[in-house]
């Protein structure tokens, strides 16, 4: 490249210093021009000439590389350094000969008008000319634009095949006794949820790619666990689920803070990496920072006999994000 | 001429008249071989895009062979170890196994990834460009319409292609896009069944349908209009700048043959060349680093590709206002960032020509090009426009700021919900005042010029038109003329 730019730059002096064969081409001046453009120089410039010729076949080499490179299963930095050369080489070429090899020609070019209005008159005659003869114009218009829409609706029903009609809400495979697993399919003591991590949750047994799937779980010191009256129960031993999806655009939440110093740490918070939306662990789920519109919808818990973690009911708020009917009636 | 030239002309003559005999395009050849390109560094600003479309396309058609846009979960036992035995969709697999297994596959995907995001950037720069000078006035007020209605399908359809991969970043990416869908008042919900075919993450016809939309329906839209695009173009000829003999009635500029073609072959080559090395040289996309998309997964501090920044950042900055009527929600919140906002962005741009008709009353046709300065208030408006949505998407990366140099993410925020409206109010009068000292110094808005103003004469010789001591005298545009009784108004 800086190669290229020096052979530019004394490719420009020495059409500097040689005078150069000058054709003035002197046509169609326009009547009120004070400056003629037009202009036309045939170059003769050998040396352009031989460097376009060098610059060909350096591009060429490089093409010929790439195929090497391939056959001998080089990298794919190699690969795109032999044909970005080639074409950038290439270029060089193109631009070389663009500027100095050929004649160089400026040209003024009469720019005519666009609407002729005989000719519009002319068009909306014709038109005109084909409805010649017919009396009863509304009538036709009339029944021509209502067979009109009858086409395009019939045209776009098929459109309604293309998914489900909306059923209530976003199922999830959450109910009562349902347990809770990890990625690999392990069961969760309640054992295993410690005070400072936050878990990722799965139903057992069914599918994890549903919106719903995902848990979160979090264990809480006693002092941040202020749920609401009609939720007391739903958190055993201080260990709370919420769904992992962020009830304003549909991520799954990733960010979790917990309180390490407590003179200067603000209280515990879910964050969603997507928007920022920062919802209270202890408050069930109560928005706290950011976008969504909507607090983030708790599961119950229960504890079985052996000690492994269940939901204790179904969310009782849709999961997911916002739409028409997304606060249904609370149950 | 000697024995080889007479051959060739020869040649020449007969290929010509072999083609004459069936097409009979002489006159149209000849017209479009002198064809009049104005020159001037920013238009090629659309040719850069155009150039990194066929790129695209070319990138494209060979990464379509490979890829299966199949959602069912399969263990990976491909080449890549760290990923190994992880579940993940036979889509993810595909496109690793383009990156990993086949010779120049990663090369293909890198180049054409890269040319995605030049080609949108092109187009912006494009269009501030046609703005700033006023392009856009009649007779190009309809090429602007079409150029408007390209950048919004160019920006679907670069969401679309990162969609496809199904990696979690671009999984990420469509639960937005589904959450915004749903955010539509009243009917959004239903559209998010029809366009996943049921709840997210969709049916398995889900992905089929991102592939043909992303390889076969936009890209056949774009392709339409670009040829509209460049027709129109053609047909009403270049626009340009003030100068020496450019006049409204005229076009000065280099003929299409030979200089301009090598030019513009030149440049298309130059595209070309610097997407290839970037592609070869520079990682872009590394889907490998991301894993596969699980509902239940996230990547903290991911970013999307540039041209999706500003709709996260009106999504980040929004506050969380949802209007409910009893249990109804109206309009869920994603709908601000993610939906109203680009309506709004894309309503102005629409409306724009319109609204300077209005207050100008200008119905004049132009084909001379304003300089910025010329037009404080166009200029300021612009800029204004342009800042508010620029700072919308800087507002999509606060999180990097808050984890590299720590400044509170909700203070950036709240800082920001202000600053958005008063900064571009600022930027308004500080734009205005430069157009009029510009205007009347007449000085570069970059480098007050120092020199003489020279022309080259015949023979070589060498004519001063003005020092920078007695400034020339600006070419003003003249007044626009209508060539035709009636031209002048709509």
């Amino acid at each position: 490249m800086v190669a290229l730019l020096a052979a530019l730059r004394l490719l420009r002096r020495a059409d500097r210093r040689t005078p150069l064969p000058v054709e003035a081409e002197r046509e169609r001046e326009p009547a009120d021009a004070d400056v003629d453009p037009n202009e036309r120089t045939v170059p003769g410039n050998r040396r352009a000439e031989t460097l376009v010729a060098a610059l060909l076949l350096i591009a060429a080499a490089f093409g010929f590389a790439f195929t090497a490179v391939y056959i001998l299963h080089g990298n794919t930095q190699l690969l795109g350094i032999a044909i970005g050369c080639m074409l950038a080489l290439l270029a060089a070429a193109c631009v070389v000969a663009g500027k100095f090899v050929v004649p160089q020609e400026t040209h003024a070019e009469p720019r005519g008008p666009l609407l002729i209005e005989e000719q519009a008159e002319g068009v909306a005659q014709m038109i005109e000319d084909g409805g010649e003869g017919i009396s009863r114009r509304a009538l036709l218009a009339g029944a021509g634009g209502v067979a009109g829409v009858a086409l395009v609706t019939a045209a776009a029903t098929p459109v309604a095949s293309l998914g489900p009609r909306l059923r209530g809400s976003h199922d999830t495979p959450w109910h009562r006794g349902v347990r809770l697993v990890d990625d690999a399919g392990r069961p969760y003591l309640a054992s295993d949820v410690e005070i400072g991590s936050f878990y990722t949750a799965l139903p057992e047994g069914s599918d994890a790619e549903e919106l719903g799937a995902g848990l979160l779980v979090v264990r809480l010191a006693g002092k941040y666990l202020q749920l609401p009256p009609a939720r007391r129960g739903w958190a055993p031993r201080g260990i709370l689920a919420y769904s992992k999806i962020c009830p304003h655009a549909g991520c799954a939440i990733s960010l979790y803070r917990y309180p390490t110093y407590q003179p200067t740490s603000v209280g515990p918070a879910f964050t969603c990496p997507c928007h920022y939306s920062t919802f209270s662990p202890g408050e069930g789920g109560r928005l706290i920072f950011g976008p969504a519109g909507r607090a983030l919808p708790q599961l119950p818990l229960m504890i079985d006999d052996q000690g492994y973690l269940r939901a204790a009911g179904p969310f009782t708020e849709d999961v997911g994000p916002s739409w028409w009917n997304v606060r249904k009636a609370e149950s | 001429m000697n024995l080889v030239g007479r051959m060739l002309h020869r040649r020449l003559v007969r290929v010509v008249r072999w083609n004459e005999q069936r097409v009979g395009a002489a006159k149209g050849i000849k017209a479009a071989l002198r064809y009049v390109f104005p020159d001037h560094w920013s238009f090629l600003l659309g040719e850069i895009a155009l150039y990194s479309f066929i790129v695209l396309v070319g990138t494209g058609i060979f990464l379509t062979l490979y890829y299966i846009p199949g959602d069912s979960q399969v263990i990976y036992h491909g080449s890549y170890a760290p990923l190994a035995g992880q579940k993940m969709s036979d889509a993810y697999r595909t496109v690793l196994n383009l990156s990993f297994n086949v010779p120049a596959g990663l090369l293909m995907r890198q180049v054409h990834h890269w040319a995605a995001d030049v080609f949108v950037a092109s187009i912006v720069l494009h269009l501030c460009r046609i703005f700033f000078t006023g392009a856009y006035r009649k007779p190009r007020d309809l090429n602007y319409f079409i150029g408007l209605l390209m950048l919004m399908l160019a920006i679907l359809e670069g969401f679309a292609g990162y969609s496809l991969v199904d990696d979690l970043l671009s999984g990420m990416g469509l639960a937005i896009a589904y959450s915004v869908a749903f955010s539509i008042p009243f009917i959004g919900a239903q559209l998010g069944y029809l366009v996943w075919d049921g709840p997210f993450p969709g049916s398995s016809s889900f992905l089929p349908r991102l592939e043909i939309v992303h390889v076969l329906l936009l890209p056949a839209a774009l392709a339409v209009l670009i040829t509209i695009h460049l027709a129109m173009i053609m047909r009403q000829h270049h626009s340009q700048f003030p100068g020496p003999g450019r006049r409204e009635r005229n076009v000065v500029g280099t003929p299409m043959w030979p200089a301009y073609a090598l030019r513009s072959l030149g440049l298309l080559l130059a595209v070309a060349a610097v997407l290839f090395l970037i592609g070869g040289l520079i990682q872009i996309n590394p889907i490998w680093q991301w894993g596969p998309y699980h509902p239940y997964l996230s990547e903290n501090g991911a970013q999307p590709d540039w041209y999706i920044g500003w709709l996260i950042g009106a999504l980040r900055l929004m506050p969380n206002l949802e209007p409910a009527i009893g249990n109804h929600t109206i309009i869920p919140n994603p709908f601000w960032g993610g939906a109203l906002f680009p309506l709004v962005v894309f309503g102005v741009m629409f409306a724009w020509p319109s609204i300077e008709r209005r207050f100008t009353g200008d119905h004049r046709r132009h084909d001379l090009l304003d300089r910025p300065r010329d037009h404080p208030i166009r200029t300021a408006i612009g800029a204004a426009f342009l800042s508010w949505v620029v700072i919308i998407f800087a507002v999509g990366s606060t999180d990097r700021l808050f984890f590299r140099l720590n400044i509170s993410y909700d203070a950036q925020i709240h800082f920001w919900r202000i600053g958005v409206w008063v900064l571009p109010i600022v930027i308004f009068f500080i734009t205005r005042s430069a157009c009029r000292s510009l205007a009347a110094s007449d000085a570069h808005p970059l480098r007050a010029w120092q020199g003489s103003v020279v022309r080259r004469g015949a023979g070589g010789g060498v004519e001063i038109l003005a020092h920078s001591a007695d400034v020339v005298e600006a070419p003003v545009s003249e007044a626009p003329v209508g060539t035709v009784p009636g031209e002048e108004s709509d």
